[in-house]
């Protein structure tokens, strides 16, 4: 049962939030060790804020409008007194001495945090291979990688563990999950999800958003958790919109843009499921044509030089002095170059020197310059097109799950995946992966959704009419 | 040919203090020479006169009031500390002023 | 030849210095957090996961740090423009992110200048706004030095602390030049309220950048940087040094070094730190979790409105007001001493210029001010001639120290004016008792003048003036 739901069900008294609770508890014993969709399950806790959403219901108070419903975490968010390691070995045991934002809001709306879940190290990665504490499987087949880099989240709610999970998106790391473990996972605007309290890859491409198993849930968690933070000055002033009739909208007379150039070289079984995506959003009543942004293939290039140049620096910080893990060493310099080899994974390793190369003297202009002036051609692009359509409509990504240990062996290779999904963090605009049937394997394909900044009435409204269609 | 040669590698594993191996410097060397190649498209583009993007959303002039908000308990700050003394953090000899 | 180093042949020399002093903004809290700006607290007491870095934390900036930097930047003449915050990338424990949040290439105040009171102008290049670093003790080597240190401590309740780093023309000549530089910039700091700009309490810091160059010659030197001046007297005794060693290297034929010095203060001389032989690679980019900051202009006007009167200013009304050039002396100390409108309202009250200037200057420095009433009273009677220099002095301190009217505390002290047959007496009988002096006096020992005019005060219980005793000797003399 989905959240909009079983929060129904509670709010009414229908059912105590502690059984719904334990239901998922007994999922999460069933299959978690197969899985390995969690660092730390948190399985007193959530039943200790069961029992508080219960009393709430019982003494007539608002329990919120996600009452009972359980909710996983990408191990990226703070959670206070709660282990929060980035699924790294440098923040390994540190507890953060306070919640994200968005933890809090979840907290005040009466949802019930299950646990933490795994991740690619530092947010960094499409498959949760590069996590310190082993991958987490595809709940459809458990020889295949979930996506990345909050696979831990989408199996979550794939399987059944929680009915609500929190990811964070950079270059794709909601959808692309969600597009392979067949759930619902939504980018917002940027600005619109506060950022404090999420541990920065690359401050100006993340954004926060939700999983869920339809499109109606996804709308209410992006509702709880958006709006104005002023702990975070990249966060949106406007006062967040309800999304709650949006979903029963239709697409009447919406114009949408099949987007040519990420339609070409994703897997033939991708290609036919877009292709009936955009049928059936033609026989609801939207004009779907093709669509030409043909900067779209240069945001890899961009990405990886923007993301890696911020990333470097946000992960200065990580440096055995005031948290974390330290490896002692004769004199500091020592001790700081031993602990980030210690700590740092292969992949983030790469990342870090990457972008720190971006940044160095006599390479500045020629990568970190270029690629945010190539970010302002590839916002021009989609700005042009949203001239002629409400929304465009892509692949989330070229194929279905691969096997473990598939792509591990070539950077570039898992770098080439998120092709479909970096240009809507380098504009900022919103896009949701909505399923879409199924690959000729039997494994889950998702298709795209994008829109303009802040359009995401817009998105939800044609999200929801895809979902309908495969009714 | 290379993009990116060992020293390349080495100099900036040691602007962002990563100890690396003799074999990791090979291997990232290579690893990092792709990626680089593949962005030659990004320096082939042609940018002139196109200003730069630094932030997705245009805001500017967010500011907060100069008030008192409480700080954290101290024993907390030091509780996450590796090693700490007197109160303070403490860390291995520091061997040059701050560059 | 070389010189040694005692001497130094500036004749043939000048020296070239610029200066970056680093203030302290008088705020409540830290740039980007909550968190006390405070001096002094227990140790990592004042911290939050901002201004601690942790994981997560993002920065959001502080409107009255804005405000003072405006207001340093328009007390500077500085232009104030749209701004940027970007990052300074380098590893240091004291350094809470490994990255410092400044301004770069887009800096808050830009293309101002300093007026000194000696009428000398230093041009301002720049004043950025950026966060202060937590602060290290070194434990085990000698004196908390970092050489020789087994590890350190460090506390970041200084982390975040709102700085403006002020940034001069190379357009300083001399060290007296550049004390003055420094006291001016004080004294404008704490005029607006900017800052409290103390030196020893580190709400002010100071570092230099020294070359040498032959008169004359248009091209600058080579520079080092000095680091560790903790006072003014500091700053004017290392650049003595600094000049007088790179004049040595230069007359030797040999090259300075671009590099980072340190003043130590005990041993009176620079050491090499670090050669700059090769400049840091901060990596600098724009802050992404930090957006542009572009004060309106009418936060801008306000601003401006509110800014106090500076001392270059009132230096000029002063001065005008008292008949003498801006660049006087006692000028410039009676406005440092903040006793300028105390003399303006005593000359507007019948008082002479110069005359309260002087008696400000050198009577009231360094104690309370009387109130301007009486204060012009008692410089009209010295100026009508019925208090000497030496009583009207001894009345000021009465007046300063318990108050009350200056022509009853002239009386109490027996101060009337002595009638002028009875000073040419006691001149005339001082003449006649000391024959032989009278002698010498008459012969050309003018020093002797000052015999007499003693014996006259010793005679009349001080109550002579001496000027007329002197007038009255040079009479006799003709007569």
């Amino acid at each position: 049962m989905g959240a909009v739901d079983l929060a129904r069900q509670v709010r009414t008294g229908a059912r105590t939030a502690r059984d719904v609770v334990e239901e998922h508890l007994a999922a999460i014993d069933d299959r978690e060790s197969d899985l390995h969709a969690f660092n730390l399950v948190l399985a007193e806790e959530a039943r200790a804020a069961a029992d508080e959403v219960d009393r709430r219901v019982a003494a007539g108070d608002d329990p919120g409008p996600l009452a009972g419903v359980p909710v996983a975490l990408k191990d990226n968010f703070c959670t206070r007194g709660i282990p929060t390691t980035c699924s790294s070995r440098i923040l390994e045991g540190w507890r953060p001495p306070y919640d994200a934002t968005v933890v809090t809001r979840l907290r005040e709306a009466g949802a019930v945090v299950v646990g933490k879940t795994n991740m690619d190290e530092f947010a960094m990665g499409s498959s949760t291979e590069n996590s310190a504490f082993g991958p987490t499987r595809n709940p459809h087949d458990p020889t295949r990688v979930p996506g990345g880099s909050s696979g831990g989240s989408a199996a979550a709610v794939a399987a059944g563990f929680a009915a609500l999970a929190l990811g964070s998106d950079t270059g794709g790391s909601i959808r692309q999950p969600a597009a392979l473990c067949g759930v619902v996972g939504v980018k917002p605007t940027y600005g619109v999800v506060s950022r404090y309290g999420l541990v920065a890859f690359a401050s100006s491409l993340d954004q926060i958003g939700p999983f869920a198993t339809d499109v109606a849930d996804a709308a209410l968690a992006l509702e709880v958790i958006a709006g104005h933070d002023r702990a975070d000055s990249t966060s949106i002033p406007h006062a967040s919109p309800s999304f709650a009739d949006v979903v029963l909208q239709g697409v009447d007379g919406l114009r949408i843009g099949v987007i040519r150039e990420l339609v070409e070289g994703v897997d033939p079984d991708v290609g036919t499921r877009l292709a009936e995506a955009a049928g059936a959003l033609e026989a609801a009543g939207a004009k779907v044509d093709e669509a030409s942004v043909p900067t779209t293939t240069l945001g890899l290039s961009a990405y990886y030089v923007l993301a890696t140049a911020e990333a470097s620096s946000n992960l200065a910080r990580y440096d055995g002095v005031r948290y974390g893990l330290r490896v002692d060493g004769d004199d500091i310099t020592a001790m700081y170059g031993a602990t980030r080899a210690a700590g740092f994974g292969a992949e983030v390793k790469r990342r870090i020197m990457l972008g720190t190369y971006a940044l160095s003297a006599g390479y500045y202009d020629a990568y970190y310059g270029q690629a945010q002036r190539a970010r302002t051609l590839i916002l021009r692009d989609f700005e042009a097109a949203y001239a002629s359509y409400d929304l465009l409509l892509a692949p989330t990504t070229p194929t279905t799950a691969f096997e473990l240990g598939a792509k591990t062996a070539d950077p570039l290779t898992m770098y080439l995946s998120d092709v479909c999904t970096i240009p809507s963090n380098l504009t900022g605009h919103p896009a949701i992966s909505v399923p879409y049937g199924r690959g000729d394997d039997g494994l889950p394909i998702g298709v795209q959704l994008l829109a303009p900044a802040l359009g995401e009435s817009t998105m939800f409204r044609a999200a929801a009419a895809l979902e309908r269609s495969l009714r | 040919m290379a993009l990116i040669s060992r020293e390349d590698v080495a100099h900036v594993a040691r602007l962002a203090r990563l100890d690396v191996t003799g074999d990791e410097l090979d291997r990232f060397a290579e690893q990092l020479g792709a990626v680089l190649e593949h962005a030659a498209d990004l320096a082939a583009l042609d940018t002139g006169g196109v200003p730069p993007t630094a932030h997705p959303y245009p805001l500017a002039n967010v500011l907060r009031d100069d008030v008192v908000r409480p700080s954290l308990d101290r024993d907390e700050v030091l509780a996450m500390a590796p090693a700490a003394e007197d109160g303070r953090f403490r860390v291995p000899r520091i061997l040059g002023e701050a560059p | 030849m070389t010189a040694g180093v005692g001497a130094v042949t500036t004749t043939d020399w000048e020296m070239v210095v610029g200066l970056e002093v680093h203030c302290e903004l008088a705020t409540a809290t830290k740039l980007f957090c909550g968190c006390r700006n405070a001096f002094g607290d227990e140790p990592n007491t004042n911290v939050c996961p901002v201004c601690l870095g942790l994981p997560g934390s993002l920065p959001v900036l502080n409107r009255h740090a804005v405000e003072l930097a405006m207001r340093v930047g328009l007390a500077l003449h500085c232009r104030v423009e749209p701004s940027l915050f970007h990052r300074k990338n380098y590893f240091y424990p004291d350094m809470p992110k490994d990255y410092q949040v400044s301004q770069y290439d887009q800096p808050l105040n830009v293309g101002g200048w300093l007026d000194l009171p000696d009428g000398s102008r230093v041009g301002v290049t720049r004043a950025h706004m950026e966060e202060d670093t937590g602060k290290t003790t070194h434990v085990g080597g000698g004196g908390g030095r970092i050489h020789g240190a087994d590890h350190s401590l460090v506390d970041y309740n200084r982390a975040g602390v709102p700085l403006v780093e002020i940034v001069s023309e190379p357009d300083i000549r001399s060290a007296d030049q550049a004390k003055a530089y420094v006291n001016e910039l004080r004294a404008i700091l704490v005029a607006i309220g900017a800052s409290d700009a103390r030196m020893e309490e580190g709400s002010l810091r100071i570092d230099a950048n020294v070359s040498m160059r032959r008169s004359g010659a248009e091209a600058f030197g080579t520079r080092a940087e000095i680091k560790n001046l903790n006072s003014v007297r500091s700053l004017g005794r290392a650049l003595d040094y600094e000049v007088r060693r790179q004049v040595e290297r230069l007359e030797a034929g040999e090259a300075i070094v671009q590099e980072t010095r340190h003043w130590n203060e005990d041993e009176g001389r620079t050491s090499s730190m670090r050669s700059k032989e090769e400049a840091y690679d901060y990596r600098y980019f724009p802050e992404p979790d930090l957006v542009p900051l572009a004060p309106s202009d009418e936060w801008l006007a306000e601003v401006w409105a509110a800014l106090p009167v500076l001392p270059a200013d009132r230096r000029v009304a002063l001065a005008e007001a008292a008949g003498v050039p801006p660049n006087d002396p006692a000028v410039g100390t009676v406005v440092h001493q903040r006793l300028d409108d105390l003399v303006v309202a005593a000359i507007e009250a019948g008082a002479e210029g110069r005359l309260a200037l002087n008696r400000a200057a050198n009577e009231l420095a360094h104690r309370a001010a009387p109130d301007p009433r009486s204060f012009a009273k008692v410089l009209r009677m010295e100026g009508d001639g019925r208090l000497t220099a030496t009583q009207a002095k001894a009345v000021l301190a009465e007046l300063v120290s318990s108050g009350g009217d200056p022509e009853d505390i002239a009386r109490a002290k027996g101060f009337e004016a002595l009638e002028g047959d009875v000073v040419a007496a006691a001149v005339d009988a001082a003449i006649a008792g000391h024959p032989g002096e009278w002698e010498r006096y008459a012969g050309g020992e003018a020093k002797l003048a000052g015999f007499f005019v003693g014996k006259v005060m010793a005679a009349t219980s001080g109550k002579a003036d001496g000027k007329a005793v002197t007038a009255l000797l040079r009479e006799r003399l003709s007569g």
